[in-house]
């Protein structure tokens, strides 16, 4: 393992350009129905897509290599199927993958940026981290967080526009309410993505093909000498969240059903 | 009993609304600390003594690393078993970055808390299924959905204290500047009323009608993800999987199916109205109330009934 490192190592060394790192979670399809199996496990034989908001993550990734020159490396911490998402960013146009394999689909946010933070300096200080702003299964919108003060780099989150000036990042940042912060970093730092950054290129038939044939390197966990790791925030259990049944349906005119409405939500549910 | 911080987070000069329920969330656990920043603590002083502020310490910072860097050394120097705060893009972001600092645990879009035993319910798979997280370490970071606490008043009288330390440079992050949105709409995470609206929008302009309704009951806008795709709304407005998670008391959906995806954003509102050409639209047979219909005849039509009423 350490001499393959060694020989992607080499291969950065010849990149002119820009390096930037992306880093992408495998996680059940946003479609999925979520069956939990025991106390905290779910049935893992639904569909598995590349996390929704790395996908912004790559793509300006690759479009920033694209007007640079340089090289897209994309990261993954899961389970052996990850390497399925790996190969999904080699096809949007990422140059090499690593995977860092691991058994468990929920990792501690702490541990998961420990990992990134092991191989991203294996394989070279890049000039930016790209990430999304939170995966859509565990949702802990933690780990660029925890990937940037590890490393210390600056961090931006919910990150709808990206551009550089001398040298620096200018970043803009959904704050919610429609207001945008306006961020300024120094590089190298971690940009957390989310939807409106761009809009994401579909892979086209060839170029799966070609993803095939780049470098993929893959990795156990337990092979990057992490010591013993953190276990700050452990699931004990999942729940499905119920769905309601079927609605009371108002019936008369429009005027009638909307009356009855406002006078349901005034005295029986007590939310007007 | 344990200090708990609760970080306010301020609307201009005031303290939003949906802080109270944070700090009744902190009452239960042990003497709640509010940590603002502000220059005036004098001004809030009253708002946060009817929820049980013990202590008010008051900072001063506007850069996100300095402003966490603040917190963290509250969090030493008042010996904080935990601290709680809004799970909004701002409360987030500050106790992510304040969590970071002290290497703390932090769990963000909670939904219940259980300070005693150090255990949240958040939601996950966005929002189709909960998680109960065990946290485990010094001081635990949570961040709660807004409005999922209801507040409840617990008089106290309060020590103002303003806090510096010495926080250094703010390690390469600069914010240039903050461009407004200039919608002046309640925020969709905190709005405890929200009207959305579809693909059957057909355009940003008939939005109108769902922002003239969204002014009398009031609240705020949202918008599915195929009326954001078509164009129709910004991502800001867009409620469900890969945009907001909400929690209103009432949510209205006009011209929604009822997807999947839609509903992991708003499933734990409190009451779910559907409004839909087509009866046999799934949204009916997940909400609490129906109405088949034209969205450009109810919508009208509803905030007609909310303006006579009110």
């Amino acid at each position: 393992m350490g001499l393959l490192i060694k020989s992607k190592k080499n291969i950065h060394e010849k990149v002119k350009g820009m390096k930037i790192i992306v880093c992408v979670k495998h996680v059940p399809d946003t479609a999925a129905n979520i069956k939990v199996v025991g106390d905290n496990g779910f049935d893992e034989s639904v569909k598995f897509v590349m996390n929704p908001y790395d996908e912004y993550a790559v793509e300006e990734a690759v479009r920033t290599v694209q007007q640079n020159g340089g090289e897209v490396v994309a990261v993954s911490v899961g389970k052996q199927n990850a390497v399925n998402t790996v190969r999904s960013a080699l096809a949007v146009g990422a140059d090499r993958g690593i995977l860092v394999k691991t058994d468990a689909q929920f990792l501690d946010s702490a541990t998961t940026a420990l990992a990134l933070k092991a191989v991203i300096e294996q394989d070279g200080m890049p000039d930016l981290i790209f990430t999304g702003k939170q995966s859509v299964d565990s949702e802990g919108m933690q780990t660029h967080y925890r990937l940037a003060a590890k490393m210390g780099l600056p961090v931006a989150t919910d990150v709808v526009a990206f551009s550089m000036t001398n040298g620096n990042v200018v970043v803009e940042c959904e704050m919610g309410g429609g207001d945008r912060e306006v961020i300024e970093m120094s590089r190298p730092c971690v940009i957390a993505a989310t939807k409106g950054l761009n809009e994401p290129r579909y892979p086209k038939l060839p170029d799966i093909l070609k993803a095939k044939k780049k470098p993929l390197v893959e990795m156990n966990l337990d092979d990057l000498g992490l010591g013993t790791l953190p276990e700050s925030a452990a699931v004990t259990s999942l729940t499905q969240v119920k769905e309601r049944g079927a609605a009371t349906m108002m019936t008369g005119t429009v005027k009638e059903m909307v009356e009855d409405l406002v006078n349901r939500l005034e005295n029986d549910a007590k939310v007007l | 009993m344990s200090n708990i911080g609760v970080l306010i987070e301020m609307d201009g000069q005031e303290i939003k609304a949906s802080n109270y329920g944070v700090l009744t969330a902190a009452c239960s656990g042990g003497n709640a600390v509010a940590l603002v920043f502000t220059e005036n603590g004098e001004a809030i002083k009253n708002d946060l003594e009817r929820f049980g502020a013990g202590k008010i310490v008051t900072m001063s910072a506007t850069n996100p690393v300095q402003k966490a860097k603040l917190m963290a050394a509250v969090v030493k120097e008042f010996n904080l078993r935990a601290l709680l705060g809004l799970s909004s893009a701002r409360g987030r972001d500050l106790l992510a970055r304040c969590a970071c600092i002290l290497d703390a645990p932090l769990a963000l879009d909670a939904i219940q808390i259980d300070l005693a035993d150090g255990m949240v319910v958040k939601s996950h798979f966005s929002g189709k299924t909960t998680a109960i997280i065990q946290l485990s370490g010094d001081t635990l970071h949570v961040g709660l959905r807004p409005n999922v606490i209801e507040a409840v008043e617990k008089p106290v009288s309060a020590e103002l204290i303003p806090f510096t330390a010495e926080t250094g440079d703010s390690d390469g992050l600069k914010i240039l500047e903050v461009k407004k949105g200039g919608t002046g709409t309640i925020d969709l995470t905190e709005a405890e009323i929200i009207i959305t609206g579809g693909r059957p929008m057909d355009s940003a302009e008939n939005f109108k009608i769902l922002h003239a309704c969204a002014k009398v009951l009031p609240g705020a806008v949202g918008a599915s993800r195929a009326a954001v795709d078509a164009g129709f709304a910004p991502h800001s407005m867009q409620v469900g999987q890969t945009g907001k998670t909400v929690s209103p008391k009432l949510y209205i959906g006009c011209g929604l199916s009822g997807s999947v995806q839609h509903f992991a954003g708003m499933k734990t509102s409190r009451v779910i109205v559907g409004i839909n050409t087509d009866k046999d639209a799934p949204i009916f047979g997940k909400c609490d109330y129906g109405i088949v219909g034209d969205l450009f005849e109810v919508v009208p039509a509803l905030t007609e009934v909310l303006n006579k009423n009110r």
